[in-house]
């Protein structure tokens, strides 16, 4: 069988489509580095779904975090030490359970309890509250200066966050952001292995690799093909995620691009 | 166990729950708190040690030792973690044996890897088929301890090598002035004032450790992970005498309660720990606590 054949039958196997049983003996290369590949499907999936959905709730959550009303304060603090203070692999049990008893009593969380949404509900909230933390970081070092001369140009209210504060959060948070989605990316892998079932073995990219390093007994094979996928991904979401930097950065005089270290730098 | 639990059958309420929760399987769970408590205590400090080494490497002067340093920091941050343990646990197994049959077995002519299969003569497997169920878990938790300590140490040693970076230079500059060579520069000068740089990231390091506790559970060791979810599924009354419904989720809500308090109480510590080493240092730590220059001047007396 020709490498372009494996290509026809593997190629978006994760998400159902072509053969219906994966190999189970003579594993070629080919295969390999396909199966691995139809399984990014599912963690590029899992990271953009979070990473846009989750960017409304961060913002959201970084001014309920700056914010003086303990109404709006003290949930935002909440979520952010939920979701920051335990391991997302607990998450991600904890919450494939809740979902599973939920469905026990109400059939129309259904839906939650498979992996394209339920751990996508899951992986939302933690990357809001990773990059909610980040936001206000940013948020409470704004220049004062900057707020200074949008009051005195009598902004004020809605008008001063829109065009002042939230454009230079965005700026002075960017390294630290581009960071969280990178390790957004790799926690996306926690998926498969944390309760939530890859039916009819649709896995993502480990899913897969785990697959063939337990079948062929070598895992010097599998697993460089997925280091050498996730390599090329990081540096797809660098390269975004500094383009997106640049064109924030674009009037300021002599604006390098900021390279991802310094300012509030944490990993998750 | 107690006394009064010996019929259970005939029990409700809470006293039923203080013998279900006092069974033998869930004296096992409550010991597993203490190997991942073990594992944080025991890797931690390897972890730093390996850092050491890879942001010394980096940093070295000779160009293969340059690049293998910084290799290895750029590997392990580019690639998931959890591939990294998966990996190791059956990489490092197969390397071991591989270099005890080497050794031991000399004459041995068949090639280790026949299609799927992995094979050293028996004096070379590791542990040794024939000794106790113990020695298994300790290694596999060796195992678990050293890939710990190789995925984090390359953290580690980012932070490190951005921490030797940050003294600043005319420290340098000074105890060169006085003669003092490379290496003595390195050790009295660079490392002793590295750590209140390296402190932020390295305290954030420990609670990223603290969460990637779990994963233990991937690596094949019985851990609380293991437990919570062989005690909370459904029991029925033929295998046991506290038969109940599905618990998971109860038991993951308390492992997720222990995990939030953990990392609150290590946040409380560390922070103390900080306030202290920075104390009266102008670093960023410091800075960002009281405030831009300036802004408590209107504070009382």
């Amino acid at each position: 069988m020709s490498c372009y054949d494996t290509l026809m039958d593997y190629g978006l196997r994760s998400l159902g489509y072509g053969e219906r049983l994966l190999p189970r003996s003579d594993f070629t290369l080919c295969q390999q580095f396909v199966l691995i590949g139809s399984g990014m499907i599912w963690n590029v999936y899992f990271g953009i779904v979070a990473l846009l959905s989750g960017f409304a709730l961060a913002t959201a959550l970084a001014v309920g975090k700056a914010s003086a009303s303990p109404w709006f304060r003290k949930p935002a603090e909440w979520v952010i030490f939920l979701f920051r203070g335990s391991p997302l692999f607990i998450q991600f049990f904890f919450a494939y359970f809740l979902f599973l008893s939920l469905k026990g009593q109400v059939p129309a969380f259904d839906a939650l309890t498979s992996a394209w949404l339920g751990a996508a509900v899951v992986l939302f909230f933690n990357t809001a509250a990773y990059s909610g933390e980040i936001f206000y970081g940013a948020l409470r070092s704004v220049p004062r200066g900057e707020v200074e001369a949008a009051d005195a140009y009598g902004l004020s209210g809605w008008s001063k966050f829109r065009r002042v504060i939230w454009p230079t959060t965005l700026r002075l948070a960017w390294p630290a952001y581009t960071n969280e989605a990178i390790f957004l990316f790799h926690a996306t892998t926690l998926v498969f292995f944390s309760g939530f079932p890859a039916s009819r073995q649709q896995g993502d990219a480990l899913y897969y690799a785990s697959y063939f390093a337990d079948k062929t007994f070598n895992p010097f094979v599998p697993y460089p093909i997925l280091a050498g996928y996730f390599v090329l991904l990081t540096l797809v979401v660098i390269g975004v995620m500094g383009m997106i930097g640049r064109r924030l950065n674009r009037h300021l005089p002599g604006a390098a691009p900021r390279r991802a270290r310094g300012f509030g730098l944490l990993m998750r | 166990m107690l006394a009064s639990c010996s019929d259970p059958e005939t029990l409700s309420g809470l006293s039923w729950l203080m013998c279900y929760l006092t069974t033998g399987k869930h004296i096992a769970f409550y010991w597993a708190f203490g190997t991942v408590l073990l594992l944080l205590a025991v890797t931690a400090p390897v972890a730093l040690l390996f850092g050491f080494g890879g942001a010394v490497a980096a940093r070295s002067r000779f160009a293969p030792l340059s690049w293998l340093g910084r290799g290895y920091i750029a590997v392990v941050r580019g690639v998931p973690d959890i591939a990294f343990f998966l990996f190791f646990v059956i990489a490092l197994d197969q390397g071991i044996e591989w270099l005890r049959h080497k050794a031991k077995c000399p004459d041995w002519d068949q090639p280790i890897r026949q299609g799927n299969d992995f094979i050293v003569c028996a004096e070379a497997k590791m542990p040794l088929s024939t000794s106790a169920q113990w020695v298994h878990e300790v290694y596999g938790f060796w195992l678990a301890v050293f890939t710990f300590a190789l995925v984090f140490g390359a953290f580690a040693a980012n932070v490190l090598f951005g921490a030797m970076r940050a003294v600043p230079r005319p420290q340098i500059e000074t105890a060169e002035a006085y003669g003092m060579t490379r290496a003595q520069v390195f050790r009295r000068i660079l490392v002793p004032q590295m750590w209140v740089y390296a402190l932020p990231g390295l305290s954030n390091l420990w609670m990223v450790l603290i969460k990637a506790s779990p994963l233990l559970f991937l690596l094949g060791v019985e851990d609380i992970v293991y437990w919570a979810r062989e005690l909370g599924s459904t029991k029925t009354p033929q295998f046991t005498d506290y038969p109940h419904g599905d618990w998971r989720m109860w038991y993951f809500l308390f492992l997720l309660v222990f995990y939030l308090g953990f990392t609150r109480i290590s946040e409380i510590v560390l922070d103390r720990i900080m306030l202290r080493l920075s104390h009266g240092q102008e670093t960023l730590a410091n800075h960002k606590r009281t405030g831009p220059i300036g802004m408590n001047k209107a504070g009382p007396p």
